[in-house]
């Protein structure tokens, strides 16, 4: 255990601290002294793009409220006084709007590695499970920021979304009052999604820091699937995996950037430069993109509680599939050609769901949905669960050295591999 | 110290009991201001009641007013929409309760229920989609009524629904006559 690096210090302030509050060796031990395996790709840096992503709206949100104004009167000229008259306004208010797309973009990455690398399965259930949460406060938060703005979209899709739960038998039509605080969408609408969702980024902070904590616990998976077995198949945390993620961080912000400075309203809706208007509906309703699949699954139902019902049923399914994917196996990468088709035909699913509720409400797009909505519930409810009985997955690796060495013709020994022969086959 | 040797209920037991229970209902009874605090207020209910001048509203015409934060859609029908809406066997409504607050809430969905009391032409009601509350649009749709562009539900001449994810036919206020040009509505 001499190869891995423990807090130690002679520093006498350091001692006395460490006596009563130990965050110098915690601070060390969970980042220089935190082993990921080595053989990670860049779709492991996503989880510190979306640490980052989180701070930037946090920060960019807070000084957006020091001038906007939550009130069904002046909340639309007050953004629009951001965009015209605040000092770097403009920069501000697409770094935010933009950055929420930024952060879907991001978590989305982030799920479907999840998906394909199997990193819900056993030890990394809770991991997982608090990875959904955070995902549905994120899908809340940004519902209420889009709100903020008090155009014609911000008013139709609350009034749209808050209406979701009417489709409850006896109770929707209370519930619905409650969250409006009136008889529809309205001004203490407005000032309670204000306040929640300056509220909401926090508690996604809260649910981080679990995620954080469990994930230190059992420790990043890998494109293997197979857990390190030695020093040798790992690196710390600092400097390494940190410099990995800094620099698709860097690549990630250029992105960002380009987003920002050409083409900011792309993923808009220019609907959302009208004020809101609550006599009059946009002729096509749509909400925000990263919503659009969950979308198109609502208006594939032709039930109106069954809709309901199957879109937060896409969502809450996520929280049980540890237990619905039966394959031991946990990389992707060597399951049959059966789990990658389907996987990768439930990715694309998702992108046509996607489309799909772009759509207007016509029978051909929504005939359409259908087919992809069975196939979406089909590859959780039927798919994964059969699968691991029937598919022939091919040989693990006996290690992650082994299998960084094979695929770099196993010639290639990096130089600290070879204090530890023992692990190789 | 005898307590933790018997099997008998003791009355430290009790005492915990009661003080948890007493805690309980004091914890649910400061969450109930932070509950209701969210639902509708006084000035919200205050807005309750409108009256409307439909003098102008010629035969095929509509007006649309705004009542609590809603448009309320009041129409002068002709001829041919009132034929179309008694033309409609009422097995045929996937919703066959007239959905009027001016009724008892049994009342069948016929014109005759949908439309104002002595007055068949006249028709008001909320004009919100009773799927997701999207504002369906006039004079459209399969069935000459009304359609709602956010889902695709399509309404009759009596604003039914007859097609498309929503539930219910459109819902009347309740509402009167005042004379045979004004209407109080709420």
């Amino acid at each position: 255990m001499s190869e891995y690096s423990k807090f130690q210090s002679q520093n006498r302030f350091v001692k006395w601290m460490e006596a009563r509050l130990p965050i110098v060796s915690l601070a060390y031990n969970e980042t220089f002294g935190f082993y990921s395996p080595k053989n990670l790709s860049y779709f492991w840096t996503f989880g510190a793009i979306l640490t980052f992503m989180l701070v930037a709206q946090i920060v960019t949100g807070i000084v957006l409220v020091m001038h906007y104004t939550p009130h069904v009167d002046m909340a639309f000229n007050s953004v629009e006084h951001i965009m015209r008259d605040v000092n770097y306004g403009w920069l501000l208010r697409y770094l935010h709007a933009n950055g929420a797309s930024m952060f879907f973009i991001a978590v989305y990455i982030h799920i479907f590695r999840g998906l394909y690398y199997g990193s819900y399965k056993a030890p990394r259930e809770v991991l997982w499970i608090l990875g959904v949460i955070i995902y549905l406060l994120m899908m809340a938060t940004g519902f209420m920021g889009y709100v903020l703005p008090w155009g014609q979209m911000s008013f139709w899709g609350a009034t749209v979304i808050t209406n979701l739960f009417s489709a409850f038998p006896l109770v929707g039509e209370s519930i619905v009052q409650w969250l409006w605080g009136g008889f529809s969408v309205g001004n203490p609408a407005l000032q309670r999604f204000f306040s929640l969702h300056y509220l909401l980024p926090f508690m996604i902070a809260a649910v981080v820091i679990l995620h954080i904590w469990a994930l230190h616990v059992v420790g990043n998976g890998n494109p293997t699937g197979v857990e390190p077995k030695s020093r040798q198949d790992m690196a710390p945390f600092a400097p390494h995996v940190l410099m990995k993620d800094a620099f698709a961080l860097m690549l990630f912000c250029i992105f960002f950037g380009w987003f920002v400075f050409y083409i900011p309203n792309y993923l808009g809706h220019p609907d959302n430069y009208i004020q809101a208007d609550p006599l009059v509906t946009p002729p096509h309703i749509v909400p925000e993109w990263y919503y659009l699949p969950f979308y198109a699954i609502l208006r594939a139902i032709p039930d109106k509680l069954g809709g309901v019902i199957a879109m937060f049923g896409a969502i809450l399914v996520l929280f049980i599939l540890p237990w619905l994917d039966t394959s031991k196996v946990r990389s992707g990468a060597y399951r049959s050609l059966w789990f990658k088709t389907a996987f990768w035909l439930f990715a694309v699913d998702c992108v046509i769901l996607g489309w799909l509720g772009s759509q207007p409400a016509e029978p051909v797009y929504v005939t359409a949905a259908q087919f992809g909505t069975a196939y979406y519930f089909g590859y959780f409810f039927i798919i994964l669960p059969l699968l691991g009985f029937f598919e022939k997955p091919k040989p693990l690796p006996a290690s992650i050295s082994d299998a960084v060495l094979a695929k770099n013709g196993g010639s290639a020994h990096p130089a600290d591999a070879t204090s530890a022969p023992e692990t190789r086959g | 110290m005898s307590a933790s040797a018997t099997a008998e209920p003791t009355r430290r037991d009790m005492l915990y009991i009661s003080t948890a229970a007493v805690g309980a209902i004091g914890v649910a009874a400061v969450a109930w201001p932070f509950v209701d605090q969210m639902n509708p207020d006084a000035s919200a209910l205050a807005l309750a009641s409108i009256e409307v001048d439909v003098s102008a509203v010629e035969v095929g015409q509509s007006i649309k007013v705004k009542w609590r934060g809603k448009p309320v859609f009041i129409r002068n029908r002709t001829e041919k929409e009132l034929e179309e809406a008694n033309a409609v066997p009422l097995d045929e409504l996937p919703d066959a309760n007239a959905r009027n607050a001016n009724l008892p809430g049994d009342a069948q969905a016929t014109d005759e229920n949908r439309a104002a009391t002595g007055k068949e032409p006249w028709l008001v009601m909320i004009g919100v989609c009773t799927h997701l509350g999207c504002i369906p649009l006039m004079n459209a749709g399969d069935y000459d009524g009304y359609f709602c562009p956010c889902h695709g539900s399509h309404y009759d001449t009596a604003g039914r629904i007859r097609k498309g994810p929503a539930p219910e036919n459109l819902h009347i206020p309740p509402y009167e006559f005042l004379s045979d040009t004004n209407i109080k509505i709420g």
